[in-house]
């Protein structure tokens, strides 16, 4: 059966190679994903102000869209996505006259929302149904020899209620990539935050995040890191051209999607498209482990 | 700055309404500064986290809602995650972040980004920059 996921508006555009290597490596694990439809934005960031209703209207919309299609959960592939539809949902329903508000705020829809859908980050679906032991024995290619540090950053993990694994000494990503045959490394930085949206109005400050988070991992032993959130892959990859002006002696490190070695791991291959949507060239490291 | 604390403007018509945009009780934080010993980013703050809430239980407002501190704070949540008093502290700042916006006092003009950034932006950065920093 298919699962139905949202994919969010920068699946669509800056990170593509997210998308597409998440329904590869899916197809071939045997639990295909299906886009739901007329999804829109989720607001990308909660907000936390509680008597504003009107800032969770993107994340419910996306929500009564699909218990209109009856849909009883939705897999998430963007940590941002994940967080923000996550927390809307419970905000919304776990107060009845909030869930009567928001309904009131979009009358001119066909249902009212009741707040069936289950939200699912793609991580958890691969840890809990698919498993990481039946990924271990569909793995073609291991990543053998490859140091990889998991970035968590801040939405699989905060706040706690809504952490996909212990909030504060996560496993998830390194069992994913050890049952890969990686070598996983966690290093000390991998649950600080990027600083987010901040890439717009102060890059000096992501800037610094950048050059601690990347020098956090080198210093662990990390040849490169993987995240599943396409904000912070912004700022962790294409940041660095901000971060290496900034701090003279700093070198380059390869950011990938987990999805994105999934593929190459499972047999799916790397798509050549991909590497354009990376700043650091992600190819260099692959080839010298015989990757691709 | 001086500030003259009274009992008329330690509970002022401002932290009321913090109070009640963030369902969070300031007088519960007892100092203890783990908040600003773990936020990613109070390097570039001119008031640190625990400060804040300091300057909310005193009533000084103004100050508050005049600093840089609250809009460095990116909501990461780490600072609300280890609160020993469970005190939301990233709630507080989006309380005081919605007080200025809701009056139309922004960091964020976005005529002001430059098309280069608005080309190689992500969606995801400018929509949350938006939802955070504009009015």
């Amino acid at each position: 059966m298919n699962l139905p996921y949202y994919p969010g508006c920068t699946l669509k555009s800056n990170a593509k190679n997210f998308e597409e290597s998440a329904l590869k490596i899916m197809e071939t694990l045997g639990y295909p994903l299906q886009e739901m439809k007329n999804w829109v934005c989720c607001g990308t960031v909660f907000s936390m102000t509680s008597d504003d209703l009107m800032l969770q209207l993107g994340a419910v919309r996306n929500l009564l869209r699909a218990e209109e299609q009856n849909l009883n959960e939705l897999i998430i592939l963007c940590s941002m996505c994940y967080n923000t539809l996550k927390r809307a949902k419970q905000f919304i329903t776990e107060d009845e006259e909030n869930l009567n508000k928001v309904n009131d705020l979009m009358y001119k829809e066909n249902i009212r929302y009741k707040g069936t859908v289950d939200i699912h980050h793609l991580l958890s679906i691969l840890r809990d149904r698919v498993t990481f032991d039946a990924i271990k024995e569909k793995v073609k290619k291991p990543l053998a020899s490859l140091k990889i540090g998991g970035y968590y950053g801040c939405f699989l993990v905060r706040p706690k209620k809504f952490a996909i694994d212990d909030f504060e000494d996560p496993s998830i990503i390194e069992d994913l990539l050890t049952s890969l045959g990686a070598d996983s490394i966690e290093f000390p930085y991998r649950l600080e935050c990027c600083g987010a949206y901040q890439t717009v109005t102060k890059k000096d400050v992501t800037a610094k995040r950048t050059y601690e988070i990347i020098n956090s991992a080198r210093r662990a032993g990390c040849e490169a890191i993987v995240t599943s959130c396409p904000l912070c892959a912004f700022n962790l990859d294409q940041g660095q051209k901000e971060t290496a002006k900034e701090f003279v002696e700093f070198e380059q490190m390869p950011v990938y999607y987990f999805t994105e070695l999934m593929s190459i791991a499972l047999g799916c291959g790397w798509d050549k498209n991909w590497t354009k949507l990376h700043y650091v060239n992600p190819e260099p490291l692959l080839k010298e482990k015989s990757l691709i | 700055m001086a500030y003259k604390i009274t009992r008329k403007n330690m509970k002022n018509d401002i932290t009321e309404k913090v109070e009640e945009i963030s369902g969070q009780n300031v007088f519960d934080c007892y100092q203890c500064g783990n908040c600003s010993s773990g936020c990613p980013v109070v390097d570039y703050m001119d008031i640190a986290p625990h400060q804040v809430i300091r300057l909310a239980q005193l009533g000084a407002t103004e100050e508050i809602l005049n600093c840089e501190t609250i809009w460095i704070c990116s909501a990461c949540l780490q600072c609300s995650t280890r609160c020993p008093k469970g005190i939301d502290v990233a709630k507080v700042m989006e309380a005081f972040r919605a007080i200025n916006l809701r009056k139309r006092i922004a960091p964020l003009n976005p005529d002001e980004i430059d098309e280069k950034d608005l080309k190689e932006l992500p969606p995801i950065a400018l929509v949350g920059a938006f939802r955070k920093l504009t009015g």
